[in-house]
């Protein structure tokens, strides 16, 4: 009864979202106000239908339905109940329906935040987003409807996927979504700006705070899910360039040009249909990333389930929105007036230098992730293209932005003297220099990676530093001020930490037995023994290893290989002892005669930075956001 | 309407058109570097008649069907109806090779379940299957009349595999 109920729900907030894409947008074109004032009851209504959708499809997982097909592929009954939970989005069809459940969150959030936005704008915002929730709640009826019943019930459910068993993996495609959908905001405020013909400064202000919020989500869901691969998969890296990463990373790299393209429409007026057009690029890049996981035309670690008609229902989807929102653009954009003029060396230029590289580093994942796609469309071949494309096409790129972005904020808009902001430099390039000589030969070797890499990392944290206490000399600045630098330091933090595991860290593969001793990175790993153990849903070989550096005191650590009972597919908990400066990791592989094990043992210098880096950026857009002008500004416009 | 607008339109139709070619496609199916090369020769025991022995040349002249199978595979039991079904038709003969297997469990498989092979040839130690590049059982080959392997199939043959792909193509080789 419930299933049916959330399914009859799922029915009527697609009814429900027809309305609110429809009407509200016709209404103000047409300048009816009894339809433009729709909007913000139907994106309510919709949100409480997909809500009570989402609550009963997660009451089928909390009480094992297994005559729901959903639930019995995906859950079991000794699955403990946080992951019951998790699981709810760990299939392909709960996982759309949160994506939807989402957007139509940031919908009414959107409904509620907006109270002194025009009421024409604001109509054709919730009028846009809700003509996309429309679009995927049809593909979600149509071709993955969660609620689909099995019957005769399942005895017992086929147990989520044991390396989605993980807590990380409960937060990671959350975050993710919140950011993917939260570009949709930013979306209907460009697609309702092109529609009205008013691209302007007030436009670019409402968008802001949206976008940053759904920058913030993403860089967290990227985050995480990157330090899932890291403790879960048991190889030890961060990053692996993986399709469905990059689907991922993309829409962040042109969110992240979008979040300084924004600032420039909103203080200068200028950039407006680039603005436009990243809006649509950031959005269109999430749908694509949906597509290419959803579809299964490329391959990817994250084998998932494929079926061709939800691949061909995808495609349609990314045609109509992208193809509509570009002719859109095509027919709009040029009577959009040109903001003010620049000069050559200007804070407007260098942003948009940086927007460009941002776009270019972007384009350049997109070819690398679509490339086997298009050799094989070709018939020129199988190919696939892995992480030394990618990195040798993306340090370059990035390399000149993170040189950038130490400087930007010492440049005047309009027009700049490059004289004195070189002057204002040279402490930080000096210390950069020195860096860059120094680090990378006491870590233990120089290379020209590892240099640039502390370079550039103190380049930009050194000038971060100065210019804050420069400017703490004068006022207190505002919140944004404090975000934009929390945010780069946050990217001098992440590319330090990247150098160092890039340029130092040392792993062994070697096979131990019960007593013996191999030493990495200055550690000792003594090998106890391995013994079984038993969890609630699989049973395990445990491991456990001594680690000693030098005449410190010891540590256990305890790596598992676990065999769900419900799977074949054995599963490698690493144990990791993390440290500010370095983790140590030691990973079981598989048992060998005797009492033998291949294990896998490495040293991870500054490892955790990458993450730290991640999050120091997340808190940095936290505090972009709350800046008190978008929350004046409201007030003011409130009295009359 | 300014030209330079319709830039990123006409990027996005390109890229349109390659997704959806590249839905058509399978990035998991590498292809063989067999298909079109004659099929490797080979004089192995045959599998209910140890005494007598099968080779490849033995059916030149005819369009045939390898299919590699072993009783220990599990997939092997899931296309085991469709080659029965198969076996019906008639169409062309189809020789088993029973790959890496103990002769006993692999005639137990036939006696039990039904055998829809014309000939059984018996590959103890795998060297048939090495020359014919098998890395998982099941495999098909569709080889001509000339003794050129002209499809290879990987996994277990699906009814609409056979409708689609293999039936066809057989109609075809055998009008040649």
């Amino acid at each position: 009864m419930i299933p049916e109920l959330g399914h009859f729900a799922l029915i009527l907030a697609l009814c429900v979202c027809l309305l609110q894409g429809i009407l509200p947008v016709l209404g103000a074109h047409n300048g009816r106000r009894e339809w433009t004032a729709l909007a913000r009851p139907a994106a309510q209504a919709s949100f409480l239908m997909l809500a009570a959708s989402f609550v009963a499809l997660a009451w089928s997982f909390y009480v094992n339905d297994f005559s729901v097909q959903y639930v019995a592929a995906h859950s079991n009954a000794q699955l403990p109940t946080l992951f019951r939970f998790g699981a709810v989005w760990g299939g392909h069809e709960g996982s759309l329906l949160l994506w939807v459940f989402m957007l139509s969150a940031w919908t009414v959030a959107v409904a509620q935040f907006s109270r002194t936005l025009d009421d024409t704008m604001v109509a054709r915002v919730i009028g846009v987003l809700g003509l996309v929730t429309s679009g995927l709640l049809l593909f979600i009826l149509f071709t993955s409807n969660p609620f689909d019943r099995l019957l005769p019930a399942a005895e017992n459910g086929r147990d989520l996927n044991p390396l989605l068993q993980d807590p990380g993996l409960i937060f990671h495609p959350p975050m993710l979504y919140m950011g993917y959908v939260g570009f949709a905001v930013a979306f209907a405020f460009a697609i309702a700006a092109l529609l009205s013909g008013r691209l302007d400064a007030a436009w670019a202000r409402w968008s802001r705070p949206w976008t940053t919020a759904a920058w913030v989500f993403l860089t967290l869901g990227i985050a995480l899910g990157s330090w899932w691969a890291y403790y879960e998969l048991g190889w030890g890296g961060w990053w692996f360039w993986d399709p469905v990463e990059n689907a991922s990373f993309m829409p962040w790299l042109i969110g992240t040009a979008l979040i300084h393209s924004l600032a420039v429409t909103e203080k200068r007026g200028t950039f407006k249909s680039w603005t436009v057009l990243l809006a649509i690029g950031a959005f269109s890049l999430s749908l694509l990333g949906t597509f290419l996981v959803r579809s299964g035309v490329l391959t990817s670690v994250h084998a998932f389930a494929t079926d061709p008609r939800r691949g061909i229902f995808i495609l349609v989807l990314l045609f109509l929105v992208v193809g509509s929102s570009l002719l859109l653009f095509a027919w709009r954009a040029p009577k959009v007036a040109l903001g003010g003029s620049f000069a050559l060396m200007s804070r407007e230029s260098l942003l948009l230098t940086g927007n460009v590289l941002l776009v270019v580093a972007c384009a350049s994942v997109l070819l690398g992730t679509l490339y086997p796609l298009f050799i094989d469309a070709l018939k020129l071949g199988k190919i696939s293209v892995g992480a030394p494309y990618f990195n040798a096409v993306f340090v370059p790129i990035m390399a000149p932005v993170m040189f950038l972005l130490a400087a930007v904020p010492l440049a005047r808009w309009k027009n700049t003297d490059i004289k004195e902001i070189a002057l204002r430099m040279w402490i930080p390039g000096a210390l950069a220099l020195v860096a860059g000589a120094l680090i990378p030969y006491l870590m233990g070797g120089w290379t020209v990676m590892t240099a640039l890499g502390s370079a550039l990392s103190v380049w930009i944290a050194a000038s971060g530093v100065i210019q804050v206490a420069r400017r703490l000399k004068s006022s207190m600045p505002p919140a944004s001020f404090w975000g934009m630098h929390l945010g780069h330091f946050g990217i001098a933090v992440f590319a330090f930490g990247v150098t160092m595991v890039g340029g130092f860290q040392e792993e062994q593969d070697v096979r131990m037995e019960p007593g013996e001793t191999v030493s990495v990175g200055g550690y000792q790993f003594k090998m106890i023994g391995v013994k079984d153990v038993t969890g609630p849903n699989y049973a395990a070989a445990r491991g456990e290893f001594e680690v000693t550096k030098g005449a410190g005191a010891a540590k256990i650590l305890e790596p598992e290989k676990r065999n769900y009972f419900s799977s074949t597919m054995p599963m490698t908990e690493a144990a990791i002892d993390a440290g500010s400066t370095r983790d140590v990791y030691v990973s079981l592989g598989e048992p060998l005669e005797g009492k033998a094990w291949a294990v896998r043992v490495y040293f991870k210098p500054f490892v955790d930075w990458i993450w730290g880096g991640c999050v120091l950026m997340a808190l940095g857009g936290l505090f972009a956001m709350s800046d008190r002008r978008y929350r004046l500004r409201v007030k003011e416009a409130v009295k009359p | 309407m300014k030209a330079k607008f319709l830039i990123p339109l006409a990027l996005f139709g390109v890229l349109v058109v390659f997704l959806a070619a590249g839905l058509g496609l399978d990035p998991r199916e590498v292809p063989s570097p067999l298909v079109n090369k004659p099929a490797p020769a080979f004089k192995v025991p045959q599998l209910e008649q140890p005494e007598m022995q099968f080779a490849a040349e033995d059916l030149k002249g005819q369009v045939w069907l390898f299919n590699v199978w072993a009783s220990w595979c599990v997939a092997c039991r899931q296309e085991h109806p469709v080659l029965m079904q198969f076996a019906r038709q008639k169409l062309v003969p189809i020789v088993g090779l029973d790959y890496k297997d103990k002769r006993k469990d692999a005639l137990g498989v036939l006696q039990r379940s039904g055998n829809p092979y014309d000939i059984n040839a018996f590959d103890e130690d795998g060297r048939v299957g090495i020359d014919y590049g098998v890395y998982g059982v099941p495999e098909s080959y569709v080889i001509d009349k000339a003794g050129v392997i002209r499809y290879k199939h990987i996994g277990p043959i699906t009814a609409e595999a056979l409708e689609k792909t293999i039936i066809p193509l057989i109609n075809e080789l055998k009008k040649s």
